[in-house]
């Protein structure tokens, strides 16, 4: 029998197969270029529109308020990014790719880690793309280098932290259409309900009690305070890395539970 | 020796209101096309994900090539290769990244990956779309790479879930003969299927399962011959003769049985030969112009008409469309 020549010899190593499917996930760019314009373009014109639209309205200048938005919108883009992570997790599984991998000799969490490290690098590339155009537009980096790599980590960490909650939808929800009205439910109300586009005092006070503990918030205030050296009161810093804590803790555990449960 | 063994496998679902397994036991040999024939909702893609450790049973056990589906879920998943109801393929990759993707999840190296990956798509036909996204792939061709993906690790076991359906025939019969080759090199195959006459063709033994359970057993031959004597065929010249047929043929029925159609055939069992002549005859008496008139052994058809009291493959149609729109 010539079958079991090739038969893959011991164990298959978790980190191969995560980057392997990383890898997977990444190539999809290739055939869907849209995902570039959503991870590259899309943030842009956010940019240029809120700085240019509302600058002049919301602050007296635009390049003030580019000053002050840049870390708003570039929390914003990222906390949408995980989209991505929910909506392929959901057409994996609806087409039977996650069968496929389940019934190879897999180490189980590399389909949901290699999805995560695959929007790891998406998120990577977001941020390098916002900062250097708002760099050409006239930002600052006033809190100097060592701020600026402090809140791309810290960002980084906000998106990847967002992935588990999103995955827990993606492989929850039945239907693509229902992980966007999810998604959107979720993510909307917490990147605009925040202290990203207007300081949170010029909210009315419900809003603002809601803008105050978003994570969001928690996340964008921390950004500002390493990109431009500001203090912004109230330990941003360390609220955002609990939040972040916390809303992993709980959805990872669910996200994998559910992954593990759904047939 | 038995390769793939079942025994009492329950599997419910709906906290057990819907009972998919319902007690399935099965034995199939090394090296041999094993049928798990049904209509939908029979449990078929059940026991294959059971035996695929993609679900657990409720009860009863079940194991591969002497691993137990349950307690050595990893090396089971070792020798399987498994090609699902619909192609799960990723449609945005090229069908070369494919199959060196799941060569590197296998554990292949790099450029080993890369060459199984070219020769199988040289083996199915589709080395010129190799570097292509799979979603500008044909139905046939999707399925080929399904089957490419699924014998990446040359697995001693092949499950098959269905994997002619919606294929057209000349893709059908390419897939067939695909098949029998790499039983022929030893592989062990599990199919399921729908199509009769896939078994028949096919399958080496044949279990049939219906509501979750086993209600038949054996080689095309032995289930063929359960149902026994012959079966006789007229083809009326013009439809509006079918009932007419249907009464002559009836009188030449054997006990108990009466004819059926699919609208253009009348089809009756019979136990004695001789009822052939007696139908020219009589159909002739009643003026009845027929286009075709023939006796053969019983198809599968009959075979689980006989056994479920209802056709396969009508109800068939009607539950793929109720999918489809559901989808």
């Amino acid at each position: 029998m010539s079958a079991a020549t090739l038969s893959p010899a011991g164990g298959t190593n978790v980190i191969t197969n995560t980057l392997t499917i990383a890898r997977r996930n990444l190539l999809h760019i290739k055939a869907t270029p849209e995902q570039l314009v959503e991870m590259s373009i899309q943030p842009l014109m956010f940019l240029v529109l809120f700085v240019y639209v509302f600058g002049g309205a919301i602050f007296d200048s635009s390049r003030e308020y580019l000053q002050f938005a840049l870390p708003g919108i570039l929390v914003q883009s990222v906390a949408f990014l995980p989209f991505t992570t929910a909506i392929a997790l959901n057409v994996d599984f609806q087409r039977g790719v996650i069968d496929r991998f389940r019934s190879l000799p897999i180490a189980r969490s590399a389909v949901i880690g290699g999805r995560i490290l695959a929007d790891g690098a998406r998120i990577a590339w977001s941020i390098a793309i916002i900062t250097g155009f708002a760099a050409l537009l006239g930002f600052r980096f006033r809190g100097g280098v060592d701020g600026g790599i402090a809140a791309f980590v810290l960002v980084t960490a906000f998106g990847l932290t967002m992935c588990w909650p999103m995955a827990f939808i993606g492989i929850t929800a039945r239907t693509t259409e229902s992980v966007n009205t999810w998604g959107f439910m979720i993510i909307l109300p917490l990147t605009f309900a925040s202290s990203a586009f207007v300081p949170t005092e010029s909210m009315p006070g419900w809003l603002e009690a809601f803008a105050n503990v978003n994570p969001v918030t928690a996340v964008i205030d921390s950004a500002r305070e390493l990109m431009l050296g500001t203090d912004v009161p109230g330990n941003p810093i360390v609220k955002a890395v609990l939040w972040m804590i916390a809303i992993q803790a709980v959805f990872a555990p669910l996200a994998i539970a559910r992954y593990r449960r759904r047939v | 020796m038995s390769a793939i063994e079942a025994e009492g496998l329950v599997k419910t679902f709906d906290k057990g209101k819907v009972r998919a397994l319902d007690g399935v036991d099965m034995v199939a040999r090394e090296g041999t096309i094993f049928g798990l024939l049904g209509p939908n909702g029979a449990g078929k893609t059940t026991a294959i994900r059971v035996l695929s450790t993609l679900l657990m049973p409720d009860a009863g056990r079940a194991s591969v090539g002497g691993y137990d589906v349950v307690r050595q879920p990893e090396q089971v998943r070792r020798i399987i290769g498994l090609t699902g109801q619909y192609a799960a393929v990723d449609e945005l990759l090229s069908g070369q990244d494919n199959l060196f993707m799941i060569g590197r999840l296998l554990g292949i190296d790099a450029s080993e990956a890369r060459s199984r990956a070219r020769e199988l798509l040289g083996a199915f036909e589709l080395a010129d779309a190799a570097t292509k996204f799979v979603k500008t792939y044909s139905g046939g061709m999707r399925r080929r790479l399904d089957l490419a993906a699924s014998l990446v690790g040359r697995p001693r076991f092949l499950y098959l879930d269905e994997p002619t359906t919606g294929l057209d025939p000349r893709s059908r019969l390419e897939l067939w003969g695909m098949i029998r080759s790499l039983v022929a090199e030893g592989t062990t195959v599990l199919l399921t299927t729908q199509y009769l006459e896939e078994a028949d063709k096919l399958a080496d033994e044949i279990v049939v399962i219906d509501h979750g359970r086993v209600i038949a057993a054996g080689t095309p031959a032995q289930l063929k011959t359960r149902v026994g004597g012959h079966v006789l065929q007229a083809q009326p010249a013009d439809p509006a003769d079918l009932p007419a047929t249907e009464k002559v043929l009836a009188g030449l029925a054997r006990d108990g049985d009466e004819p059926y159609t699919d609208g253009q055939l009348v089809s009756v069992r019979i136990d004695d030969r001789a009822a052939l002549g007696q139908a020219v005859r009589r159909l002739d008496e009643e003026g009845i112009a027929i286009d075709d008139l023939s006796l053969r052994r019983p198809s599968l058809d009959e075979v689980f008409l006989t056994i479920t009291g209802h056709l396969a493959e009508g109800e068939q149609d009607i539950q793929d469309e109720q999918e489809r729109s559901r989808r």
